[in-house]
């Protein structure tokens, strides 16, 4: 990966044992992109399978953008400047087929049925993280994209993320939450 | 349209085991806005001609579970919890935070109804613009995680199967009952998220009555349009930014008053009661905040302010107890009032009350009581089933909060509350166990006491005396306003903590969502007024199990007037002539008669003709 594609590049980094669960960056995401506020249509989702155990839920922006390849319409790019997913509406079937690549099933369907909706890094400006940090919860933080190998890791289902993360938070007790 | 609501209510008859839609008149969503104000409203139309006949457990009451229009816009995510209460006979507007009501709003409905009673156990599940009732067989008797755990897969996997949506769907919002509610305890909460309740009002037995464990829901559209954007927005900015100021209410929750409103304003429950003031330095918040807590900012929906702290014990004996905090009522409730000053035993007691569905503040002033009454040699170790409840010994207030939930030897009784377990009590023992009691119109008093006169508790204990929710800390009538800014919160449906911040402008945030104008001293003098002269009749009228008596029963309970004993208000007390004279005072300042009865001229000021019929029958 050459540093002139990355310069000016974010990222939105995410540490699940802060996430207070608030859904600021939900309705801030829905606000951005829907102009209403709308849970189910924000590109980051908080699951919530175990109280307590909230996970913030977007696109990492994988090195080789399996969701973009596995696409059958071209429906997918990446922004040359952010290196976003672009979602070209007018193009999308709405097919799964890039759900179904992501390693962390990030991607999902419009509630409108008829797109799949992916973050677009708010254009280089993350309207989700910046509420996040106003308020001092730090559970997504924007930083300068350097080249790093460990965003791809970041592809993780919820499913994942909620077992993990019960354990660290409830030790033993775990066992019977997840 | 109405702008801000989804514009209808679910109905539920689970006897004839239907399902239909309401719309409301425009007219009453005006002037009652939501939440309890239009519960209020529904119950009286409804039920008010044979409100003394109506029993809260029978199938002929209501189970309400009601948005307001700023539900999901200002932070806290909470949903108002009515019907006729089993508690007080009255009526409660009863909220709890969580994710359910926006999940509701987002599914295309204000609120739900449920009227009737199952044959069996069941479940309410609310999708985009329909429900369906669905067997709880296998939820029945599961305490509150595994409820959520059984509810959270089950759903998953219907809406997988029935939605061609790909990809991953986030956990549906859910509202449910543990087993005391199952049991019909009259100190039962309507519970979410494991440690949230809605618990002033008993509806946890309310929906035990009715056979439902819980009512859930998964909406996939928008929260409604509301009348103007830009200016909801820069209300929502307002609001980050009063939180960010709140720095004591962000950073240590209600979790600080643990050690101060024992330390500083004596006005915290020790003992049942038996004081108000303990200087005991391991109640600080920093002991539960380095012990304890595993998240320092827990939120429902929406919220900047995140009060709620996730407590959770993961070694020693007591290991594998999870609570919020516990928040300051809970700290007192299940902690200093029951002799308990370690943060340990004070989160497994929260967690064990939290589990079983038990209200942590009704169920453990039941709690308290008991253990007095064993203090006492009232109640012995074979009435407790083996149980010694000394003060201190947080393992055996956890096995008594079981007794209760489950209603085992005394626990039977005890499930009753605190009044009409002391009444019942009174007469098996042969002593009057009514001192032991504090409590208001079968509704048990929040951790504010008001002896010291430097607590949260309105002078003189008249807040509580006088409220149409009894014993409720958040609706105290302090006069000579009253109660009906208390309904505020209640009805446009948001947290009173989360708001406190922006309370100068609720108005305009109601205006920007609805496009509706209100004055502040329009709801105060009349719409919130209207509110509380309902609730005041409705509580008045009681029945059929309990009639409550003004002049004896807007009162103090014993306890009351006995002088603190410890502490630097040592010896504080009102006394019974000061009290009365005050209440005189405080009937009139309300509208009402010497009697305590809302006025002819009041109701029908306020347009209340009906209700001031059901009043003539009380008045002298």
């Amino acid at each position: 990966m050459s540093t002139t594609t990355t310069v000016g590049r974010v990222w939105i980094a995410r540490d699940y044992a802060k996430c207070s669960g608030c859904r600021l960056c939900e309705i801030a995401c829905s606000i951005e992109h829907e102009g209403k506020i709308w849970p189910e249509a924000s590109r980051v989702r908080v699951f919530m399978q175990v109280p307590g155990v909230e996970i913030p839920h977007l696109c990492t922006q994988c090195s080789n953008y399996p969701c973009v390849k596995a696409c059958p319409s071209e429906a997918l790019s990446v922004n040359e400047v952010t290196g976003a997913v672009m979602v070209a509406n007018e193009k999308c079937t709405a097919c799964g087929v890039c759900i179904r690549a992501c390693q962390g099933k990030v991607p999902h369907l419009h509630p409108d049925k008829k797109r799949v909706v992916i973050c677009d890094l708010c254009g280089g400006d993350p309207k989700c993280a910046k509420i996040c940090t106003k308020m001092r919860f730090d559970a997504l933080l924007v930083f300068p994209r350097i080249p790093a190998v460990a965003y791809d890791l970041y592809a993780k289902s919820p499913d994942e993320l909620t077992v993990n993360l019960a354990y660290k938070l409830y030790g033993e007790k775990a066992k019977e939450l997840v | 349209m109405a702008r801000g609501y989804a514009g209808k209510l679910l109905e539920v008859d689970l006897s004839r085991e239907r399902i239909w839609e309401t719309r409301i008149d425009e007219g009453i969503l005006r002037q009652y806005v939501g939440g309890r104000g239009l519960a209020v409203r529904i119950l009286w139309d409804r039920l008010g001609k044979k409100w003394r006949e109506i029993d809260p457990l029978g199938a002929s009451n209501l189970l309400l579970a009601l948005t307001g229009p700023l539900t999901g816009y200002i932070g806290g995510g909470r949903t108002c919890i009515s019907g006729k209460s089993p508690a007080s006979n009255g009526i409660v507007g009863s909220t709890v935070a969580g994710e359910f009501p926006v999940e509701l709003k987002c599914a295309g409905y204000d609120g739900v109804i449920v009227s009737g009673k199952a044959k069996r156990p069941v479940y309410l599940l609310v999708t985009d613009n329909k429900a369906e009732i669905r067997s709880a067989e296998r939820l029945w008797g599961l305490d509150g995680k595994q409820t959520i755990k059984a509810i959270n897969w089950e759903v998953r996997e219907l809406l997988q199967k029935a939605e061609l949506r790909e990809g991953l769907h986030k956990e549906p919002g859910i509202l449910y009952i543990g087993p005391a509610g199952e049991k019909l305890s009259r100190v039962s909460s309507v519970m979410a998220k494991w440690s949230h309740a809605a618990g002033y009002g008993a509806y946890g037995a309310v929906m035990g009555s009715k056979k439902l464990k819980a009512l859930v829901a998964k909406g996939s559209g928008p929260l409604p349009d509301v009348d103007d954007l830009k200016r909801v927005k820069e209300l929502m900015e307002d609001m980050y930014e009063a939180a960010l100021d709140s720095w004591q209410t962000r950073f240590w929750g209600t979790g600080a008053g643990g050690f101060r409103t024992g330390f500083e304003t004596s006005s915290e429950p020790v003992k049942n009661w038996q004081e108000e003031w303990h200087g005991e330095r391991s109640m600080g918040v920093v002991n539960f905040e380095t012990k304890m807590w595993v998240k320092r900012y827990w939120s429902d929906y929406g919220c900047p302010v995140a009060c709620e702290k996730l407590a959770c014990i993961n070694h020693g004996p007591l290991a594998g107890a999870i609570t919020d905090n516990p928040d300051y009522e809970l700290q007192a409730y299940c902690g200093t009032n029951l002799g308990i000053f370690e943060p340990e035993g004070n989160i497994y007691v929260s967690s064990i009350v939290d589990d079983l569905g038990l209200s942590g503040i009704n169920g453990a002033n039941v709690m308290g009581f008991a253990a007095e009454l064993y203090q006492r040699g009232i109640l012995t170790k074979e009435d407790l089933g083996g149980i010694e409840p000394r003060w201190g010994d947080a393992k055996a207030m956890g096995e008594l909060a079981k007794l209760i939930a489950h209603r085992r030897k005394i626990g039977k009784v005890l499930a009753e509350g605190t009044y009409r377990a002391a009444k019942e009590i009174s007469r098996i023992k042969g002593v009057d166990c009514m001192p032991y009691a504090v409590q208001f119109k079968g509704i048990e008093v929040g951790a504010h006491g008001m002896r010291s006169g430097l607590g949260f508790g309105a002078p003189m204990g008249l807040g509580y005396a006088l409220s149409s929710q009894g014993g409720d800390h958040t609706s105290q009538a302090k006069p000579p306003a009253g109660e009906a800014e208390r309904t505020m919160g209640d009805s446009l449906v948001f947290c009173t903590i989360g708001t406190r911040l922006v309370t100068d402008s609720i108005w305009e945030f109601f205006t920007a969502v609805t496009g509706w104008p209100m004055k502040h001293e329009d709801w105060l003098k009349v719409n919130g007024n209207r509110i509380v002269q309902i609730q005041r009749a409705a509580l008045l009228l009681g029945g059929p199990d309990i009639v409550w008596n003004p002049s004896t029963d807007d009162e103090n309970p014993q306890r009351w007037y006995t002088p603190l004993p410890t502490g630097h208000k040592a010896g504080s007390a009102p006394t019974k002539k000061e009290f009365l004279e005050a209440r005189t005072k405080a009937y009139a300042d309300f509208g009402w008669d010497e009697e305590g009865i809302p006025t002819s001229e009041l109701l029908k000021r306020l347009g209340l003709e009906d209700v001031d019929r059901s009043m003539k029958g009380l008045r002298k």
